[in-house]
């Protein structure tokens, strides 16, 4: 499918690949993120921990899903990751090489590229859409009449036709036609990276599946990997080869997204799937529902995060932190005591025999 | 519903899109009002530059002989004032002086302002708290009392005036324009700037300038009407120019002794400062719902 | 609430100091030596060097700031050059008189601004409408001393009704609560109530217009309650905004009285002020400045702890 003919003539040279298709696009390793909160005026200052040791990574031309629920940590690990905010600990490793050392902070942006929730809100009202797109390729050295040429390109690329829209302003234009020029706006880099945050949430169904297609398609043709980010665990499962489960800045279990679904090992991915209006009547309520509001995140419990609202929960969950686990050969992991044989949960399998995971 | 919009706008012909400036541009000429104040200044501005060459009487000339004649006696359309000048010369020739002293101060806010504002809008941190707090020292002081007291510890005088009136109104610019610069930095767009990798010089050129100055520009359209009514109350105190020079603020002065022999002619200098004040002000309030896109 | 109120007067007292900062440099920006306005024409040096001593203009910039404001917060401004009174007694007996304008004029403005406000707001986009917001227009672009002007022109000069200047009859100093002594402050409370008026109708304008866009207005017509019912509602969350614009404009009026005050002659801080500056008196034009400055600080401090404790939202931020 990708072949340099179906590529417009003049884009700008992608990042190279350097380790090849074993090496994973992106390595996260540790990642952490606190901010601090202005105590009262007498009281000690506080951190919410919003990304808390995050680890995972994205190989080549995968499709990876983030979910959980609002306000784990999702937009701030997509800021984190584009090196929009800075970072308190970990590493982010992009094809092997991280930014400060083999990799530029520039060349990094050209590598991975963002696609913002709010349409509107990511398009400056005062450019036309053309300038919008020409804008980024023009910060990397591209000439003013190339960079337009290339963004009336890319409109055609994501269906649509630059006569009528690339002199067009952002408020002239629906939510869907918004996002598709922010979604070319990003290619425009040339990325092989593309980060899409909550990036059809805010749009009508109908609209969102057009946008989803149109992904799928960008993503054959010019061989992208996207790290999803989505709280819509339907729209996660469509388009996703892996996903991520996260909860209160943590990664709670992860895996391949049909070996996540049939047999979810996390009371919370449990959960999660439970609460999801489902066509199929018999996969209602098999788990009762997480109650309550997610804890605060700047007073996160102790030992496991999610004991507070977790219908299984033991003194150990209380007591120590769960790390992940494997749970098969083809990387299904959960961070759960239930998941670890000889944890000293009631649920946990027997040690040495491992085969009842769920 | 929104797929059938889609394909509607992709078979609609290509428009000629209006940018955003030529939009709001066409909107306040369509306002009577605007377009009426307008009009208005431009006459003030335009009689007050081309004063030599309007067939004057000296603003300078007295004469004893016809002192405080009133509004409407022959040769002198609006009467003389107490050193027997033509008031209608002296108004004229006045605008030179009060309009530069009542306009330049926020000319050169504004630039000092914006700049500092942006600088502290898009910088943050500690510059940031570095200037908004002092900018809150002066807003401490109610803008009168301020740009008196600095006015007489300077003092009387045209530049003090000026110097005394833009230091009033820098922290007010400054504060409009942190806040805007504020809003517009936290938008998506700027992040998208940032991830593609441009630097903040460009990024404040291209995406943040033109997003900000219309606010501020607003902003200090209508303070200009203050700076009028300051400007010509500090030379209506003894703080600016000095007699003989015409100027609305120092004639509202020495004319107030005028007021039991001939009140109206004493109360004229007061009306040309209100008409250019209240002129800026509708002209400041036209050009910010002009401004409003959503409506 | 009692740590927002220890939070906000923690914050004041850096402003306070910084506020005192600039009183002081005031005199310092002056062209010439400071010295000159007590100094006799013909005075010998030793004359100059011993005033400067005991004057302190001697010691270093910051140890003079240092030793202003530790007399300062005991109450101690100096002494005017002119009359030789403590600068204090001065300044508290001119503000007590500017006081008395500003609260008559702030019941003017806050009255007529909360109803024009009102009925603006209520009636929007109908002629009255119209001639509120173009009353209130006016009111912020007058040049408020040239109103005076004006309105001394109707009303002493043509209609002879009331005083053109002064606070009281045969120019004495004692103010009494009569008819003789008040017919003084008309004038000069009307002319200062204009700013604060049309700033208040334009605020008020704007609340009202809110509240009645919101749901729950509609959710109480829809529920039958009639339109008197509704105004009462409208007014009862526009007037503590409204409140708080009044107290903000009443520290205004303290801080700009000088022009109207010179227009009337009303023996109030800001005719203080503006002999101070044409006697090139430096201690007086310090000391009222920096009482004045205080006083609309701690009018700021006060709106804001009100404002809190009617809106809780306001704590928050």
């Amino acid at each position: 499918m990708m072949t340099e003919a179906n590529l417009p003539a003049d884009m700008l040279e992608p990042v190279a690949d350097v380790g090849g298709i074993a090496q994973p696009l992106l390595q996260v390793k540790g990642l952490t993120k606190h901010f601090p909160v202005r105590g009262g005026l007498f009281s000690p200052q506080k951190t919410v921990r919003a990304v808390d040791n995050l680890s995972f990574a994205v190989m080549k031309g995968e499709t990876v899903g983030i979910v959980g629920e609002s306000g784990c940590g999702k937009s701030t690990t997509a800021r984190l990751l584009m090196h929009l905010m800075p970072r308190d600990g970990g590493d982010i490793v992009y094809d092997g090489m991280q930014v400060g050392r083999s990799l530029s902070l520039r060349e990094l942006r050209r590598g991975m590229q963002m696609v913002f929730q709010d349409s509107y809100a990511s398009l400056n009202p005062r450019l036309t859409i053309e300038e919008s797109i020409a804008f980024g390729p023009k910060v990397h050295g591209m000439a003013d009449g190339a960079a337009r040429t290339l963004a009336r390109e890319l409109l055609g690329k994501v269906g649509l036709r630059p006569e009528t829209f690339a002199n067009r302003y952002p408020h002239e234009i629906s939510g869907g036609q918004r996002q598709r020029v922010n979604i070319a706006r990003a290619l425009a880099l040339s990325p092989r990276l593309v980060i899409l945050d909550e990036a059809v949430s805010a749009l009508d169904k109908s609209v969102e599946a057009q946008v989803l297609n149109l992904l799928a398609d960008l993503k054959r043709e010019f061989g992208l990997t996207y790290l999803f980010i989505s709280h819509d665990l339907n729209v996660v499962r469509y388009i996703s080869d892996r996903v991520l489960v996260m909860y209160l800045g943590e990664v709670v279990e992860l895996g391949p997204v049909d070996a996540v679904w049939d047999a979810p090992a996390h009371p919370y991915t449990r959960a999660l799937l439970a609460a999801m209006p489902s066509s199929v009547p018999d996969r209602r309520t098999e788990v009762p529902p997480i109650s309550g509001d997610p804890p605060n995140p700047i007073d996160p419990p102790s030992g496991c995060r999610f004991h507070t609202r977790c219908p299984f929960a033991e003194p150990v969950c209380a007591n120590d932190t769960p790390k992940l686990g494997d749970l098969d050969t083809m990387g299904h992991q959960a961070a759960c005591y239930m998941a670890v044989p000889g944890s000293g949960h009631s649920r946990a399998p027997a040690k040495a025999r491992g085969d009842d995971a769920a | 519903m929104s797929a059938m919009l889609d394909s509607a706008l992709q078979a609609a012909p290509a428009t000629k899109a209006r940018g955003y400036w030529a939009t709001v541009a066409r909107r306040i000429v369509g306002d009577k009002v605007s377009m009426a104040c307008a009009i208005i200044l431009v006459l003030i501005f335009a009689s007050a530059l081309l004063a030599p060459w309007l067939g004057l009487a000296d603003p300078y000339q007295g004469s004893m002989i016809r002192r405080l004649r009133h509004i409407g006696t022959p040769g002198y359309p609006l009467g003389t004032d107490e050193l027997g000048r033509d008031m209608l010369a002296r108004l004229i020739y006045g605008g030179r002086l009060s309009l530069i002293v009542g306009i330049l101060p926020v000319i050169f806010a504004f630039a000092i302002g914006t700049s500092l504002g942006l600088v502290a809008g898009y910088v943050g941190g500690r510059i940031n708290t570095a200037i908004m707090r002092t900018v809150d020292v002066f807003y401490a002081f109610p803008s009168v009392l301020l740009a008196i007291a600095i006015s007489g510890a300077l003092g009387a005088g045209i530049t003090n005036s000026i110097v005394s009136l833009t230091i009033v109104f820098v922290p007010q610019i400054t504060r409009v324009a942190e806040s805007v610069t504020t809003g517009v930095r936290n938008m998506d767009f700027v992040e998208a700037a940032r991830a593609s990798g441009a630097g903040p010089i460009t990024i404040m050129r291209v995406h943040m300038l033109g997003n900000v100055l219309g606010a501020i520009f607003v902003y200090a359209t209508g303070l200009i009407s203050v700076s009028m009514i300051l400007a010509a109350g500090l030379s209506f105190l003894g703080l600016g120019t000095k007699p003989p020079e015409p100027e609305w603020g120092l004639m509202l002065n020495t004319l107030r002794t005028a007021i039991y022999v001939n009140p109206w002619v004493a109360a004229l200098p007061g009306a040309m400062i209100f008409a250019v004040s209240i002129c800026f002000n509708l002209l400041s309030d036209g050009m910010r719902s002009a401004m409003d896109i959503r409506n | 609430m009692f740590a927002y109120i220890a939070r906000r007067i923690v914050y004041v007292i850096p402003i306070v100091i910084c506020v005192a900062l600039v009183c002081f440099l005031l005199v310092h920006i002056t062209p010439g030596d400071p010295l000159v306005a007590v100094l006799p024409a013909d005075a010998s040096q030793e004359l100059a060097a011993q005033l400067r001593s005991a004057y302190g203009f001697d010691r270093p910039l910051p140890v003079q700031f240092g030793l202003w404001l530790w007399r300062a917060l005991h109450g101690d401004l100096g002494s005017s050059i002119a009359t030789g009174r403590p600068v204090l007694t001065e300044v508290m007996r001119a503000v007590g008189n500017t006081v008395m304008l500003a609260v008559a004029a702030a019941m003017i403005g806050f009255t007529f601004g909360l109803l024009f406000g009102l009925i603006a707001g209520y009636f929007r986009d109908t002629w009255v409408d119209k001639v509120a917001t173009s009353v209130a227009i006016a009111g912020v672009s007058l040049p408020h001393y040239w109103l005076g002007m004006v309105l001394v022109i109707i009303f002493s000069v043509q209609l002879n009704w009331l005083p053109a200047v002064g606070a009281g009859p045969g120019g004495s100093g004692a103010w009494a609560w009569d008819w003789e002594h008040l017919r003084y402050l008309v004038l000069p409370a009307i002319t200062t109530s204009v700013i604060p008026m049309g700033i208040i109708t334009r605020t008020v304008r704007a609340l009202t217009g809110d509240i009645l866009s919101q749901d729950f207005v509609e959710a109480l017509r829809a529920k039958g309650l009639r339109e008197t019912a509704v105004f009462r509602h409208v007014v009862k969350n526009a007037a503590p905004t409204a409140l708080a614009v009044m107290g903000l404009q009443l520290g205004y009026m303290l801080g700009g009285s000088i022009l109207i005050e010179t227009v009337f002659s009303w023996p109030g801080s800001g005719l203080l002020l503006n002999s101070a500056i044409f006697q090139r008196d430096l201690p007086l034009l310090q000391g009222t400045i920096l009482v004045l400055a205080l006083f609309f600080v701690l009018l700021n401090l006060l709106v804001d702890i009100a404002q809190a404790a009617i809106d809780p939202r306001i704590k928050r931020s």
